[in-house]
Order: structure tokens, then sequence, then C-alpha cells
């Protein structure tokens, strides 16, 4: 008796959700799904290619269709205004960075054998049990909640500038600084060893006595960065012999091998 | 709209992120998934605040105003992640993460300086 009650009562709390998912036309979608699910394949696509192919630039390239394929979904779910900043600034201008940077750190052109790590699968079991774990949840969760995308734009320029303008203006104007420091903490890391012409003056003279080259790097090392750069670019003789005494053996080791690397 | 297609998408995105940061060796490839990694969590920002839009009065809109702040702020992340890589590469002559293994526990590397010695 109490199996078929059980039944009876699993019929009766699943059929409200299926009435609502019916009268919602979940097997018939309406158009702007139907563009949703096909510009989120192709988003998806293009963002599985950019992790797992072996071709560096190739990577990035296929970000801007990825990025690019969000904006699409933005303006689908009639978020104007995000939708030109995330062309804007994604595929304008951080796309760009990353070739940037991929030239500057010498990417190899063509399939690099060693872009992935050796823990590949590892990674692959986490992001598939992460996966299947989330897309469960939150299917599970919103069975039955839908978007009203028929009210007038949500997101248009108007309203995100007064909503921004009006209750958001003091983290706006923070992060108007925060953007400020990161791009002075940008310059200050990128920027080339400008004391290493002044850093030998101090060890010429300290040449003289052992204690006077021991302090002679802490001070320089006062910037971290500031001083890193000397030793990897180290071609004059004057901080190699004046970090021997200063550092051990175990730290000595792996700047030999980088340098003959390199 | 159904909410599970942006949602479910979004979370597709977020694996497919996590999968590049754990999978990829060098850091330029990683910060290429964090950004995507980033942009899902935009998507579900848009997506929950067209779904409240009704109450956009009480919720004063925060889901698009935090997609722009997360937007900045990621932008900022890309810049000094860069410079980073950049100064790493600089220093040592690569970028991959593996071999960046300086802060690496101790006693293994001990054993691998009796080893060779």
């Amino acid at each position: 008796m109490s199996p078929t009650a059980a039944v009876a009562l699993a019929a009766t709390y699943q059929h409200p959700a299926l009435a609502a998912v019916e009268t919602r036309g979940f097997l018939s979608p309406a158009g702007v799904e139907i563009a949703f699910l096909l510009v989120g394949l192709v988003t998806l696509g293009a963002a599985i290619v950019t992790v797992t192919t072996r071709q560096l630039v190739h990577a990035a390239l296929w970000l801007v269709v990825a990025l690019g394929g969000l904006a699409v979904e933005y303006l689908l779910l009639t978020a104007e205004f995000i939708a030109w900043v995330q062309v804007l600034i994604y595929v304008g201008s951080v796309v760009v960075l990353l070739l940037f940077g991929l030239m500057l750190t010498r990417a190899p052109i063509g399939r690099s054998p060693d872009a992935d790590s050796g823990n590949r699968w590892a990674a692959l079991t986490v992001a598939v049990a992460a996966a299947a774990a989330l897309v469960w949840v939150v299917v599970d969760a919103f069975r039955t909640t839908w978007i009203d995308l028929d009210v007038p734009a949500a997101g248009s320029t108007r309203t995100t500038g007064e909503s921004l303008f009006q209750n958001w203006v003091l983290p706006f104007e923070a992060l108007s600084v925060l953007l400020l420091a990161a791009l002075v903490g940008a310059i200050v890391l990128s920027r080339k060893a400008k004391p290493e012409p002044v850093e030998p003056k101090p060890s010429t003279p300290a040449t003289g006595s052992a204690p006077a080259t021991g302090s002679a790097p802490t001070t320089g090392s006062g910037p971290t960065i500031g001083s890193a750069p000397t030793i990897g670019s180290a071609p004059a003789p004057a901080p190699a012999p004046a970090e021997a005494p200063a550092a051990p053996a175990a730290a000595d080791a792996p700047d030999p091998s980088e340098g003959g690397v390199r | 709209m159904h909410l599970a297609y942006p949602v479910v998408l979004s979370a597709l995105l977020f694996c497919t992120g996590l999968y590049g940061v754990l999978a990829r060796r060098n850091a330029i490839l990683v910060l290429m998934s964090v950004e995507l990694m980033l942009n899902a969590v935009n998507l579900n920002l848009v997506a929950f605040d067209v779904w409240l839009s009704k109450a956009a009065e009480e919720t004063l809109r925060s889901g698009q105003a935090l997609t722009l702040f997360t937007i900045t702020i990621a932008a900022a992340e890309i810049g000094i992640g860069l410079a980073i890589v950049l100064a790493v590469h600089r220093n040592r002559g690569t970028a991959d993460i593996d071999r960046l293994r300086d802060t690496a526990e101790r006693p293994e590397r001990s054993e691998k300086a009796e080893a060779s010695a």
C-alpha cells in the first residue's frame, strides 16, 4: 500500500512542475531561445577550443569568438550596454593585451607540444565533475523559472547609467582609484631595471670590505622587482661575486642553469 | 526565456575555464582561462538581473552594475597579471607554471640536492 501511495505522491508532486513547463512550451522554444542556444553552442565550442588547442595564438583568437558570443548573449538578454562594454573591453583590449603578452614571452608559432601540463586528466575529471554537479543543481533549482523578455529593455544605456550614477556612485569612484592603482602597478612591474646602472656604483666602492658587499644587495632588494632583473640579466661581473657570499649554495644552484637555458 | 539556458551555459563556461586553469602550463593560457571563468560569472549576473528586472527598484539593478565592476576588475587583473608574467619571463626565461617551483616544500628539494650531490 505504501509504495503506491509514494508513487501517487510523486505523481502529484511532479505534476505542477510539468504543467508549468508545458504551459510555457518547453518543447517548442521561442525564437530568442533558439538563437540563445545556437550562439551558446558556438560560445561553448570556442571556449573548449581555447582551453585545449596547442597553438597559443589560436587560443587567443578563439577566445575572441567566445567573448564575442557572450556579447551576443548579453544582447539577447536585453543587456545592451553590457554587451557593448564586453566588445569594447574584452575583445578590444584584453585579447590584444593577451596577444602582446604571447608575443613578449616569445610564444612559439605553431604547435607547442607542452601546452598542457601532466595533470590534464585530473583537471578533466575535476572539470567534468564540477560541470555535472553545477548543471544538475542549477537545472533542478530553476526548472520552473522564466525570464520575461517582453518588458522594455532592462539594460539599456539610460537605465544602466541612471542606476550606476544614482545608487552605485561610491563603488564606481572607488573602482576608478583601483584602476589607477592597477595602472601604476603594471607600469612599475613592467619597467626595465632603471636602477641597474646605479647599482654597480655602490658595489664598486664596497668591494673593499666584505660586510659592505653583503649590505649593498640588501639595500637594492628593498624593491624586489628592481633587484630581480639584475640577477637575471647580470652581464656585469660586479653583482655576481657580491651574491656569492650572501646567498647559500641552494639558492645559487638554480641561477646558472637558467642562465644557461636562455 | 527559460532561466536554465543562460545559467547552464554559464556553468559550462565556468567549468571550461576551470579545466583550462588546472590543465594549462603556459601562464598566459591560464590567464585566458581565468577570463573565461570571469565571463561565466558575468553571464550569471546578467541573467539573474534580467530575471529580477520586475523588482529593479528594490535590487538597485545590482546585477548589471556588478557586471560592469567585474569587467573593470578583470581588465585591471589582466594588466597586472601580464606584467607579472612578463617580469617572471624576463627574470627566469620561462613562463611555464610547472617550472616556477621556488616555493615548493623544502624537504623534497634538499633530497634532490643530496641525490645530485
